[in-house]
């Protein structure tokens, strides 16, 4: 396109021609050359009114001591930044968000990998099980985790009367670390795992028909096949799924808040608060500077892992070439 | 043939439709003109006002609109209503905009403060003669609504949330403590004498608790003192001020001797637990009476004695008027009407909002008020001898937040099993990092 482009505008261009562009040419070469624009506009005009002012605007927010209700906003440099990484409340909240991202993300992975495999042959009422599959995914958040609550209740929840069944003492799970940690990370694998498995199953319907075959003609069974034929054929499908659950993992913050009964904490001793919810815990002090602060790690932390990720999805695609 | 040029159009058209659709959508907050920017002269009298009345919850204020419509013909009344937070968290964001706010707004107990500190952004009630009133209220519940130096009224009082003790007879019945309220109420007088008597309870041997968790026992012992959490200056003397460790250490030997059933309010363990019988007593202000009715224990199964210490309360309502309304004279006028005698008492009968006026703690409506449901309580007379009793004490602007990290550090001792010391420490340097 790009090359095209000058080719053709270039007739007008000459003297004799000037006077012709006025009309249907005209229109047609605003036509090709602005409605691209026009097209993408909505977009970026959205983008750049709720994406990229506020991530600058929060920038300049967390450069400041500012109280909402405060009309004066003093500049303090990188004042809240210091504080922030000095603030064992903070690495505590990023500490709880990688243990509950990795507890339920690994888990996640595998089940969804082995539901999709499940799901990637013939099968009677194939559709019905695909769906099922999005149920959890579809249902509100607030409702998952008011139903896991209860389920992980210390006195009267379904685990804990399974448990002292068998004689066992129940679990407090919200006032452990591991255990609210388990707990919040199966909400969350509950919620995503039927989701992942979809879009691994579309990955794996694009596999060749004929290396299954072969396969079978060579006696692999069937988890061989998933692991010596699937797996590889569809890596950069799982790096993405891997992606973006990473990225949702550092967002967990409706799961962790009603699981501790909208205590902003996170529990008593902060053991299961997320970084979101040691933001929110902040800003609803209404101090924006220092979670704006906050929210710019937050975001930094993703660039980070987003490149981490970046980095090996390319170390993969080469091993496939 | 002609499908060409019409779809070149259509192309070009639509990008352009959709991007001037946008522009539009964006500039239409400027271009809203300022309402009722013309009615500045109040004085004359049939010019049509438009107020807007932003709750958190029914008040049940519809049949009182229509009665300030007969002396005020030309006032028009729209209410709206949002949750609990968002409402409060909608105001502050309106404030401090100063665009979007209702002319008169409600503001619950735990959130006055906050607004309190930002007092010229309210119009000034005593401009428009509301002084006059201050005799008729309870005198903790009329400072709330000044501002912090004092000079500027910035809100009106409506109920309040007196504090009780909500208790079971039927667990203390097997526990061998007497059943009867004013009996029980008599083991109390003091939140030691609380503890003796939960010493007994636990004694006792039974299955159940004596009460839910320290937290709210610990808040209350805290209000009742002369000094809470800040001084009058603002400044956080949470480790400093000996009330504040007097509660904590009464709050710590519930927890060690055993009086506590380890629960956090309204997670499901503790509203299971109200209908499950799990634990025997709970602080109780008025509005935790609704709380143990929807979980449904039965009529009887609890009942309410009065609450250690004298006196308490937690909650309770104030109207104000943010500064951005243009109709300061009306909003005031309706302001005074809503909090009038005769509007409380109405609002005691329909929605069971404690007055704030104690000239009506004598009237037969609210001192012979007794709810069946609890055991033929007299609430009315349990939750105003609460609101009666209980002292001033200066509210600091972050005081929600200083509880929480104090309720949390006597969590973590319960909980985590953290020294009572260590814990301490940590609430305390947590509540003085509160700005």
């Amino acid at each position: 396109m790009a090359t095209r482009a000058p080719e053709r505008a270039a007739p007008p261009r000459r003297p004799g021609g000037k006077r012709r562009l006025t009309g249907r040419h005209w229109r047609h070469a605003v036509d090709v050359k602005a409605s691209p624009y026009a097209y993408v506009a909505p977009f970026f005009l959205l983008f750049c009114a709720f994406g990229l002012f506020p991530i600058g605007y929060t920038l300049w927010v967390s450069l400041h001591e500012w109280t909402l209700l405060d009309d004066e906003h003093t500049f303090v440099g990188l004042e809240n930044f210091r504080v922030l990484l000095a603030d064992s409340y903070f690495w505590n909240a990023t500490f709880n968000t990688l243990s509950i991202g990795l507890l339920s993300m690994l888990p996640q992975l595998l089940l969804a990998l082995w539901l999709a495999h499940l799901l990637n042959r013939p099968l009677r009422a194939q559709n019905f099980f695909r769906i099922t599959l999005l149920l959890p995914n579809v249902t509100s958040v607030v409702a998952v985790v008011v139903i896991f609550s209860q389920i992980f209740g210390r006195d009267f929840g379904l685990i804990n009367w399974v448990i002292t069944s068998f004689g066992f003492d129940g679990i407090a799970w919200r006032d452990g670390t591991l255990s609210s940690h388990v707990a919040i990370s199966t909400m969350i694998m509950w919620r995503w795992t039927g989701y992942n498995a979809l879009i691994l199953l579309a990955a794996m319907q694009a596999v060749p028909r004929e290396l299954y075959e072969a396969a079978t003609i060579d006696g692999a069974s069937s988890f061989t096949q998933l692991r010596k034929v699937t797996v590889p054929m569809i890596r950069p499908t799982i790096a993405f799924v891997v992606i973006t659950s990473t990225i949702g993992s550092m967002q967990i913050f409706a799961e962790p808040l009603l699981f501790g009964a909208y205590t902003l904490t996170g529990g008593q001793d902060r053991q299961y608060q997320t970084l979101s919810l040691f933001f929110y815990e902040n800003y609803m002090r209404l101090d924006f500077g220092f979670s704006s602060a906050i929210s710019w790690m937050i975001f930094v932390f993703i660039l980070i892992i987003a490149g981490i990720n970046y980095l090996l999805t390319n170390r993969m695609k080469g091993s496939i070439r | 043939m002609s499908h060409p040029p019409r779809r070149r159009a259509a192309r070009l058209l639509v990008p352009l439709i959709a991007a001037s659709l946008l522009a539009a959508a964006c500039g239409g907050g400027e271009s809203t003109p300022a309402p009722g920017a013309a009615s500045g002269s109040a004085a004359a009298p049939a010019e049509p006002v438009k107020l807007t009345v932003a709750l958190f919850s029914d008040f049940h204020y519809g049949p009182l609109y229509e009665e300030f419509k007969k002396t005020h013909p030309n006032v028009e009344i729209t209410e709206r209503r949002a949750q609990f937070n968002d409402h409060h968290n909608n105001l502050v964001t309106q404030v401090a905009t100063g665009a979007g706010a209702a002319d008169v707004v409600a503001v619950e107990g735990g959130f006055i403060a906050t607004f309190r500190e930002v007092a010229d952004k309210f119009h000034n009630l005593n401009d428009y003669g509301l002084n006059s009133r201050q005799s008729e209220y309870l005198d903790w519940k009329w400072q709330l609504g000044l501002s912090k130096d004092g000079s500027q009224l910035i809100g009106l009082g409506t109920d309040v949330g007196g504090l009780a003790m909500c208790y079971r007879p039927d667990l203390f019945k097997e526990a061998g403590l007497p059943t009867n309220r004013d009996e029980v109420s008599a083991l109390w007088p003091t939140w030691e004498q609380y503890v003796e008597a939960g010493k007994k309870f636990v004694a006792a041997g039974g299955k159940a608790a004596f009460t839910d968790g320290p937290g709210e026992h610990f808040r209350a012992m805290v209000e009742q003192a002369p000094v809470g959490f800040y001084d009058t200056s603002d400044k956080v003397v949470v480790g400093s001020n000996p009330d504040v460790r007097k509660a904590w250490d009464v709050a710590v030997s519930m927890i060690q001797n055993k009086l506590s059933g380890k629960l956090t309010a309204f997670t499901p363990e503790w509203t299971t637990g109200i209908a499950k019988g799990t634990f025997a007593t709970m602080v109780c202000p008025a509005w935790k009476t609704g709380v143990i009715k929807d979980q449904k224990p039965g009529e009887g199964t609890w009942d309410i004695a009065a609450v250690p210490g004298g006196g308490g309360n937690q909650g309770g309502t104030h109207l104000l008027a943010p500064k951005q309304g243009k109709h300061p004279k009306e909003a005031a006028e309706l302001i005074n009407f809503l909090t009038s005698k005769e509007s409380q008492l109405t609002l005691w009968k329909d929605a069971s909002a404690l007055p704030s006026l104690p000239s009506l703690y004598e009237d037969p409506a609210v001192a012979t008020f007794v709810n069946p449901y609890f055991g033929d309580a007299p609430i009315g007379k349990i939750f105003t001898d609460a609101a009666k009793a209980l002292k001033p004490q200066y509210t600091g602007p972050k005081s929600g937040d200083v509880n929480v990290a104090m309720g949390n550090g006597l969590g973590r001792i319960e909980l985590q099993g953290q020294d009572p010391e260590e814990a301490w420490k940590q609430a305390v340097a947590d509540s003085e990092k509160i700005k």
